[in-house]
């Protein structure tokens, strides 16, 4: 089977309500207060996800014994208007310095609020570490076991 | 996880698992996945419609047919996956936006 799958970007858009400025720091420097606990990173207890407010800064994630797991990089950092991430978790929710995805996140203020638009793309990439797929069965907040039978009858 | 049900659910039903089955040997039209299993086409279609929900196969035309094949590495799964993460990820950022727009405001 030669053909190549290109997932289509995941893209998201949603209005809050309250400032620019705002919104983009929530999302920013604010990111440990909101991102979802059930995916944290490996075993240790998470304290936060933290990202360096600058271009070149790392995306990551703190635990409680102060150790870290990386999760990205910042590749544009434009507050209060855009900021681009590299996204480089894989299928197994392990990060894979080989992998590259995007998640550009812009916030324009539309009415009394902001309008937050994400979109996450080149997802095809996720696929040239697609071992992992088959792998992704004990991933903490992943896939879960019921994807192995996938896996299984994809393989075959 | 919502999107691993829909995997599950998707597969875990015997019919819908033999259509799947069909396509193990690479892409075929729904006519010859129809062909030799004992449902009617229109309920293939409807198996097919489920797992292409899924993001478990993909289709394309070639004319008048439709041709399904297996996504090999799991990318349209792992795509609606991640479209599940950010969709309760933007619930919760929205949410913080509002819990600490109101604390300013005090």
């Amino acid at each position: 089977m030669s053909t190549q799958i290109r997932p289509a970007p995941v893209r998201k858009s949603l209005f809050v309500n309250t400032s620019q400025d705002h919104a983009f720091e929530v999302f920013t420097t604010g990111m440990g207060r909101w991102w979802p606990k059930s995916h944290k990173l490996g075993e240790a207890e998470l304290d936060r996800q933290i990202i360096e407010p600058k271009e070149g800064g790392r995306w990551y994630q703190r635990n409680l014994d102060s150790s870290t797991c990386e999760i990205g990089t910042v590749a544009a950092w434009e507050p209060p208007a855009r900021v681009l991430l590299i996204w480089q978790l894989n299928a197994q929710w392990t990060f894979d310095p080989e992998l590259q995805t995007e998640v550009e996140v812009r916030f324009t203020p539309e009415g009394s609020g902001t309008r937050v638009e994400l979109e996450h793309r080149n997802l095809e990439r996720l696929g040239e570490t697609a071992e992992g797929f088959r792998e992704a069965i004990d991933a903490p907040g992943g896939w879960g076991g019921l994807l192995e039978l996938y896996a299984e009858e994809a393989a075959r | 996880m919502a999107n691993a049900n829909r995997v599950f659910a998707a597969l875990t039903d015997p019919p819908r698992r033999a259509v799947f089955e069909r396509l193990r040997d690479g892409p075929r039209a729904v006519g010859e996945i129809a062909r030799g299993l004992p449902v009617t086409r229109p309920a293939v279609s409807q198996h097919l419609k489920v797992l292409k929900e899924a993001g478990l196969v993909d289709d394309r035309s070639e004319g008048t047919r439709r041709i399904y094949q297996i996504d090999p590495k799991g990318l349209g799964a792992m795509r609606a996956w991640l479209d599940q993460f950010w969709d309760s990820a933007l619930s919760a950022f929205a949410a913080e936006v509002e819990r600490s727009a109101k604390e300013e405001k005090k």
